[in-house]
């Protein structure tokens, strides 16, 4: 499947990424609506570090989610087709277990488990789209589609 | 303490649009930017801005702006605020004012004054997207005749000849002056594009050791980095006498900026400052430089061309000739308006010739005293645009070198303070955190798509005027006329006025 690879040596700790995100999960889908309206918006994709080293962190779509085993609602689930790790708000109950067992910890809690679902019907994900140095590449990189 | 000059620029934060996301925070090395206490509010201060853009470029709700700080000071043509900011700038600090990149003054700019021709009629224009057009460019000595035997094999021995795809060259830039991010974006993009990028006084980093057949290796006044492979493994060697932007002066990289990669490009300790002196202390004459030009060839076996840069100064036309004749199969003139990663304000503002005018009585007096073809001429400092480019090669320029433009291509905004080493587009610094933000595919890709499109723009020109080779347009001065310019300056740049 194709995944989201961060290049740290190229990333500016800008943190866009995580505005695009942001915006691309909003339902303006605008940025400055995004942010004014929908306080309650997380970002998916968080750049830790600082200006000397940084890089973004979002979910690597395991082969073998431990965010999915852990679900005790069965909302968390790996796309058998796309392999994509998708949380449904509708099951979710927010007692954060997969954030619990994320060995990456890049799921963020709201009322409901918030994660990267790498902007499913997009040509590429909107942080891959905007990062100004090209520090965030969608690549094919192998590995099952099926959990 | 006390201020006694205004900040050059004030920062506008649209309030409506600012969402602080903290881009320009994280952006600023300037430190123009920075959260309030709370960590969440942004705010901004004028003092340190110098306009690079880069917040305003970055930006993802377009909330900010730059604009000239305004507080008016009472209206005199003598002591303009530029003027008085400088007097207070050095009553503060005692030193000598540094800037960077070329000479802003609004001197005349004579490529602004030159019109070139087209065909109407008489003799057809070309379109050089149905028929073949030439712009390859061969740079080096030409002989003066060619003998063949009879069963038509050439006889003479041809002189290195370098074959370039563009008659565009990437001008002189150290690694040191400009980033490795840089060097490795230039020697890539010129690979591509069929031409050469130049090492500036830097050296060639270990990386870009492969690099070595598209580069112009120089050797300067402080001889940094130079030795036997890195002048072997070049395209052709250049001597660096002068540079355009501060002719007579030497170079200066501060120590700060000379870190473990830059050292051992150039062969220096880590932290101590490369200073290039201003003369060659080997070159005190022609004769000298001659020396310099035969030792060169002796150590590459004679299979490089050498070429002498120099800055166009007033007596340049003698000077060429007299490079010429010492033995140089290049000459490079670089005019005032030509770019730097350092200079005395004073200098860059004030010392040296236009471009247009040296390159049009060199090569003048190089074709009056019948050698022209003992050497290619490179025009520099400035070219901003393809037709620059055509009208420095109707004025008798072999091909052009780009810098500034080259620059502009991958994020520099002249703001013309390279001297800080706080470059925020990660081109003019050696900090890591900096350097990183040039990626060397983005910027390849823009040197690229650069040069083929002023390419393109060439042979549209070219075809335009009926001629289908660049070669047959070098030093056609029938295809230039001059618009409001005097006698003066028309006689010097050689061309009619137009309507004549």
């Amino acid at each position: 499947m194709k995944k989201v690879i961060a290049k740290e040596n190229l990333c500016l700790n800008c943190r866009l990424c995580e505005v695009y995100c942001k915006t691309a999960h909003s339902k303006s889908k605008d940025p400055l609506r995004a942010y004014l309206n929908e306080p309650e918006l997380q970002s998916r994709i968080t750049v830790c570090g600082d200006n000397q080293k940084s890089v973004a962190v979002q979910c690597r779509h395991c082969d073998n989610p431990k965010c999915v085993e852990a679900c005790i609602t069965g909302a968390m689930q790996k796309d058998p087709v796309t392999g994509v790790v998708t949380c449904d708000a509708e099951k979710c109950i927010g007692c954060m277990t997969c954030l619990a067992v994320c060995p990456f910890g890049c799921i963020k809690i709201g009322e409901t488990a918030v994660k990267c679902d790498l902007c499913q019907g997009e040509e590429e994900p909107a942080c891959v789209k905007n990062c100004p140095n090209r520090a965030l590449v969608y690549l094919e990189m192998g590995g099952k589609a099926d959990a | 303490m006390m201020r006694y000059f205004q900040p050059e620029f004030h920062i506008v934060r649209d309030p409506a649009r600012c969402i602080h996301c903290g881009c320009c925070v994280r952006q600023c090395a300037n430190e123009c930017h920075y959260f309030d206490e709370d960590g969440k509010t942004v705010l901004c201060r004028d003092e340190s801005c110098v306009s690079c853009q880069r917040c305003v470029c970055l930006c993802p709700t377009g909330a900010l702006r730059i604009e000239k700080f305004k507080s008016d000071y009472r209206e005199s043509a003598v002591w303009t605020q530029q003027v008085q900011k400088e007097i207070c700038r050095q009553a503060s600090t005692g030193g000598t004012l540094l800037s960077a990149m070329g000479n802003p003054k609004p001197y005349p700019i004579y490529w602004d004054h030159m019109l070139l021709n087209a065909s109407q009629v008489t003799n057809p224009s070309i379109d050089p997207l149905r028929e073949p057009m030439e712009i390859r460019t061969f740079l080096g000595r030409k002989p003066d005749r060619l003998s063949f035997t009879k069963d038509k094999k050439l006889l003479t021995e041809m002189p290195p000849q370098i074959k370039l795809e563009t008659p565009i060259l990437f001008s002189a830039m150290s690694f040191g002056s400009i980033s490795l991010n840089a060097h490795r974006a230039l020697s890539a993009a010129a690979k591509e594009l069929g031409t050469l990028f130049n090492t500036g006084e830097g050296g060639l980093h270990p990386d870009l050791h492969d690099m070595g057949q598209y580069a112009v290796v120089q050797v300067a006044s402080g001889r940094f980095g130079v030795h036997k492979d890195y002048l072997n493994n070049s395209a052709f060697i250049e001597i660096k006498i002068g540079q355009g932007a501060k002719p007579g002066i030497g170079g200066h990289l501060p120590g700060e900026k000379v870190n473990v990669e830059v050292s051992n490009a150039r062969m220096i300790p880590v932290g101590s400052d490369a200073i290039s002196p201003a003369p060659h202390h080997d070159i005190y004459s022609i004769e000298d430089l001659r020396q310099l030009i035969w030792s060169l060839k002796e150590v590459t076996e004679g299979k490089k061309p050498v070429c002498v840069k120099i800055a166009a100064v007033h007596n340049c036309a003698a000077i060429v000739s007299g490079v010429a004749r010492a033995g140089a199969d290049i000459i490079a003139i670089d005019g005032f308006r030509g770019g730097t990663g350092a200079a005395p304000t004073r200098i860059r503002d004030n010392v040296g010739i236009p471009i247009e005018l040296a390159l049009a009585s060199a090569d003048q007096r190089l074709r009056d005293e019948g050698i022209r073809s003992r050497v290619s001429l490179l025009a520099a400092g400035p070219t901003r645009n393809a037709a620059d480019v055509v009208k420095a090669i109707a004025l008798g320029a072999d091909a052009v070198y780009i810098a500034s433009a080259a620059l502009i291509a991958i994020g520099c905004h002249m703001c013309q303070t390279c001297n800080t080493g706080r470059c925020n587009w990660g081109i003019a610094t050696q900090r890591e955190d900096l350097t990183r933000r040039l990626n060397p595919e983005i910027a390849k890709e823009r040197l690229v798509n650069l040069v083929t499109a002023w390419n393109h723009e060439i042979k549209e020109m070219l075809g335009g005027m009926g001629i289908n080779s660049l070669d047959s347009l070098r030093g056609n001065r029938l295809m230039l006329r001059g618009i409001g310019l005097t006698e003066k300056e028309l006689s010097v740049l050689g061309i009619r006025h137009a309507g004549e």
